[in-house]
């Protein structure tokens, strides 16, 4: 791997990082509103698949050996097991659908950006996080899905927000 | 500024990084695998006695667990009300012991003995392509770039800040965003430049 793949893989893991500043809202469950999910969805758009998925991983590890870098100061190996494990281990693969759905089709419109960037930070994403928060919290299947529905808005802000983002930084920054 | 360790002599202390974090590893799994409260229990006395045995104050367990007091709390009210309140005992102390015995972990050890442990952990994934070296310098590379990240966005924001733009999330983004990539592209650069190849 190239030095700037690795450069931008750590930027990417600190950007998330650094987005935990903004205080987490709890909702019943367990599973923090949190703006780092904009980290996950921004490394996919602009990093792309490898890096973008790879950053993620390099934060989890991070998050994993203890260090606080989760919204609200968490952090260390318990997360994992806890309420909203399943959604941090869909965030490199979320990053990496975003990066790879967005490279594949090499839309810049604003709108078709903005349905994949939902799609994977939102479907991508869900698809692991309720499974896993059902086993972990001890909930039944609709239940888990009724209070996942209160993220989903909080979500499609996010999403937006990556995709206006991604647009405009391409154009400052052509050699992206 | 990331480090949250505190220096002491115990045997938590001296344990090597990678063998206290493989036990947290190995402990957070199997008290995944009982269902009863007693077992539980008796975990999250353990690590709260740990506390004291490694020289730390009762005051750094409770600051292991108050910043997810809210979500504990809130657990224990939804699977209280409409689970039982066996079940929202059992979650709530399962979580508070994973939290301890984490916290224990990261204030015992230093960051950087942390990132060696793991570097070193990971030479057996060498045959799939990982390079340990490259992993290290990422790490490194991360944690460094988590306070320039917001110095550079201070800086923006007292600029739009002149420019009466402060409420403006795009003027503040946008600019942070295009720096940090052109910082990125200039550090690979003074990397490659001076013949570093890890």
């Amino acid at each position: 791997m190239d030095t700037k793949s690795i450069v931008y893989i750590a930027l990417f893991a600190a950007l998330t990082a650094a987005l935990a500043l903004f205080p987490p809202i709890t909702l019943p469950g367990g599973v923090p509103i949190t703006a780092q999910s904009l980290g996950v969805m921004l490394a996919g758009s602009l990093a792309g698949a490898r890096r973008g998925g790879l950053a993620m991983a390099l934060f989890l590890l991070l998050v994993a050996v203890g260090l606080p870098l989760l919204a609200g100061g968490r952090g260390g190996f318990g997360i994992f097991l806890g309420p909203s494990g399943g959604f941090l281990i869909a965030w490199p693969i979320s990053a990496f659908f975003i990066g790879y759905t967005l490279a594949k089709t090499g839309t810049n419109n604003l709108l078709a950006m903005f349905a994949i960037i939902a799609f994977g930070g939102i479907v991508v994403m869900y698809s692991f996080g309720i499974p896993w928060m059902i086993f972990a919290a001890e909930m039944t299947f609709l239940k888990g899905l009724t209070v996942m529905m209160a993220y989903v808005p909080g979500d499609l802000i996010k999403a937006f927000i990556a995709a206006f983002v991604t647009q405009q930084v391409r154009k400052a920054y052509p050699s992206l | 500024m990331l480090d949250l360790y505190v220096s002491g002599q115990s045997f938590l202390h001296r344990c090597p990084a990678g063998v206290k974090l493989l036990v947290l590893i190995a402990v957070g799994t199997v008290l995944f695998l009982f269902n009863s409260i007693t077992p539980i229990a008796v975990a999250t006395i353990f690590a709260i006695t740990l506390y004291p045995m490694a020289t730390l104050s009762l005051a750094r367990a409770w600051a292991q667990v108050r910043p997810a007091i809210w979500i504990l709390a809130i657990l224990f009210l939804v699977q209280g009300l409409l689970v039982s309140w066996h079940i929202a005992v059992f979650i709530v102390l399962r979580f508070a012991a994973l939290l301890l015995l984490a916290g224990l972990v990261t204030l015992t050890t230093r960051s950087s003995d942390m990132i060696d442990a793991i570097t070193r952990g990971l030479h057996w994934l060498r045959p799939i392509g990982v390079n340990p070296g490259k992993v290290g310098l990422a790490i490194s590379l991360a944690l460094r770039f988590i306070p320039v990240l917001a110095s550079v966005t201070r800086d923006v924001r007292e600029a739009q800040q002149a420019r009466g733009l402060e409420r403006s999330l795009v003027a503040t983004v946008i600019p942070v965003a295009v720096r940090m990539l052109k910082m990125a592209d200039d550090i690979s650069d003074a990397i490659d430049a001076r013949g570093y190849r890890p």
